[in-house]
């Protein structure tokens, strides 16, 4: 019984240490974030941001595209396959257009860019750490919350929100090709019920929540990479976790703030 | 006065004690080698010496400031001061080598591009890389890394050079050429260089004094020829290479001959 205590106690401590690390290097990163920006910033900086911008935005928008489109099908043609019952198949149109604005846009857009872009983060930072070239940075006074974390923070925050929003056109045009296959509607009525459907909140939220996915993403992903000890074998634990662990803050987080939005948010 | 002063130096990890009290002086102008076993604390030390790392208790003083003690932005000030060549070179593997030595350069100096391109040249001219800044340290053998580098090091002019096992890995040849590199780098620049190594000719080749470490204290310092004539058994032990007790024979055999008796006892 002991033992049990023990392990529930010291698994505890762990998770409080791993959320107060988090929050320290956020506001660290925070306070380091202006060096990043364009004209009141570092050049150099804004160049790494933008490196990074390309890298895991424009590198995944392939995918996500891709993603969007294949879950515009599947949720389109699963509620057609219920609505259509009840005589209600122009429902669909609602159901894709303000799922993927208010919930599946970011969402998925989240678990793609944690999958490339937080493994990724881990393995550069936690490599850098094997490699000495975090202490190389610190005698050569720079920081490597400055030099490293800050770029990547500030280009997630840019970048998902607006993967998340070509998340949500190229699901909503997924279900326009569902409807125009199946109901003939046409792709200029169809855009004109989605904008119908669809209110400046549900894009906002959606927003809202893309934002705190990259700060989750971005910060669990560098986070991990920091806690690296050892060698080699060290990093890819790390590349791992970083997906697991940001995957599911990312869902816990979804829960949370689909949770306050429907309370607070009134349509 | 001491450019670098090291007082009661006492560090522990884990509750183990890996440095117990060291006292040392660093002269301007002098090359102090730091000469050890493996584990004998020599890495520990240089770690402090560059404020890597806290010690439990003790201080290290450079240029008159406890950086055991002093704020974040005072040793980043002192550090601009320091170059620090670590032993797996650990240059930046996203950069190429003469983006690795203007890195300080653009980061601590506002100096045009032509001129930091200049003095770029100039650095890895002096270790012999001038042909090779386009390259990316994965491009480079061991031996050009190091001197890599040591140019970056170099970068900023530093009154204090530190080199971490800077022959280690080496065939003799590139070896005796970063010797000749660390002699030249001393004259050209009156620097004082602290080395750490093991490697007993490139230590008496270069130093003008030798600390001698073994189990986290000094065994011996003074000049080198002190050493060589020290009469202290860890000295002579590491100068005449006599073996350690590592390898305990009759302790090795004792442990065989119960395992053999208890092997028999089963059959």
């Amino acid at each position: 019984m002991a033992t049990v205590l023990e392990s529930v106690g010291k698994r505890t401590l762990d998770d409080l240490d791993y959320v107060g690390s988090l929050n320290i290097q956020l506001w660290a990163t925070l306070r380091a974030m202006r060096t990043a920006l364009p004209f009141v910033g570092n050049r150099y900086r804004w160049q790494a941001t933008v490196r990074q911008m390309l890298q895991i935005g424009v590198d995944a928008l392939p995918m996500v595209s891709l993603m969007a489109i294949c879950t515009g099908f599947i949720l389109a043609m699963q509620g057609a396959s219920e609505l259509r019952r009840f005589g209600a198949l122009n429902y669909v149109i609602d159901l894709v257009a303000v799922g993927f604005t208010r919930e599946l846009g970011p969402l998925l857009t989240a678990i793609a860019v944690s999958g490339r872009s937080g493994s990724s983060f881990a393995a550069e930072i936690g490599t850098m750490k094997v490699t000495e070239e975090l202490d190389s940075l610190r005698v050569m006074a720079l920081e490597p919350v400055e030099f490293v974390l800050a770029p990547k923070y500030l280009a997630s925050l840019i970048v998902v929100p607006c993967l998340s929003v070509a998340c949500n056109v190229c699901g909503i045009f997924a279900g326009a090709l569902f409807m125009f296959f199946s109901t003939h509607l046409s792709p200029a009525l169809y855009l004109h019920y989605v904008m119908n459907s669809i209110q400046l909140h549900d894009v906002v939220t959606g927003l809202i929540k893309s934002v705190a996915f990259a700060t989750i993403i971005a910060h669990v992903g560098c986070l991990e990479g920091f806690r690296v000890r050892g060698g080699p074998d060290s990093v890819g634990r790390s590349t791992t976790s970083a997906v697991v662990k940001s995957t599911f803050l990312v869902i816990l987080a979804d829960a949370a703030f689909t949770a306050i939005f429907y309370f607070t948010v009134k349509s | 006065m001491p450019i670098i002063s090291i007082r009661d130096l006492v560090v522990e990890y884990d509750g183990r004690r890996v440095l117990d009290g060291l006292n040392l002086d660093i002269g301007q102008g002098e090359t102090m080698v730091l000469l050890g076993g493996s584990g004998s604390g020599k890495s520990t030390l240089l770690r402090q010496i560059i404020g890597l790392e806290r010690p439990k208790s003790g201080s290290v003083t450079i240029k008159g400031v406890d950086i055991t003690h002093c704020s974040g932005a005072e040793l980043k000030k002192l550090r601009r001061s320091i170059g620090v060549a670590f032993q797996s070179a650990a240059l930046f593997n996203s950069l190429s080598v003469e983006d690795n030595v203007a890195l300080m350069l653009r980061e601590h100096t506002a100096l045009a591009p032509s001129i930091i391109d200049l003095m770029v040249w100039m650095k890895l001219a002096v270790v012999g890389l001038a042909g090779f800044g386009k390259l990316h340290p994965q491009e480079l053998s061991g031996g050009m890394k190091k001197r890599g580098a040591v140019a970056r090091a170099l970068a900023l002019d530093p009154e204090i050079l530190v080199l971490d096992e800077p022959s280690a890995g080496l065939d003799p040849i590139v070896a005796a050429e970063l010797d000749e590199l660390i002699l030249l780098l001393k004259e050209a620049f009156h620097m004082t260089v602290i080395v750490v190594t093991h490697e007993l000719p490139s230590a008496f080749r270069i130093a003008d004094r030798i600390a001698m470490l073994y189990q986290g204290t000094f065994s011996s310092v003074g000049t080198k020829e002190e050493i060589q004539a020290s009469q202290n058994p860890r000295v002579r032990q590491f100068l005449d290479r006599i073996p350690g007790d590592m390898a305990h024979a009759p302790a090795v055999a004792a442990y065989f001959e119960k395992y053999l008796q208890t092997q028999e006892a089963y059959q």
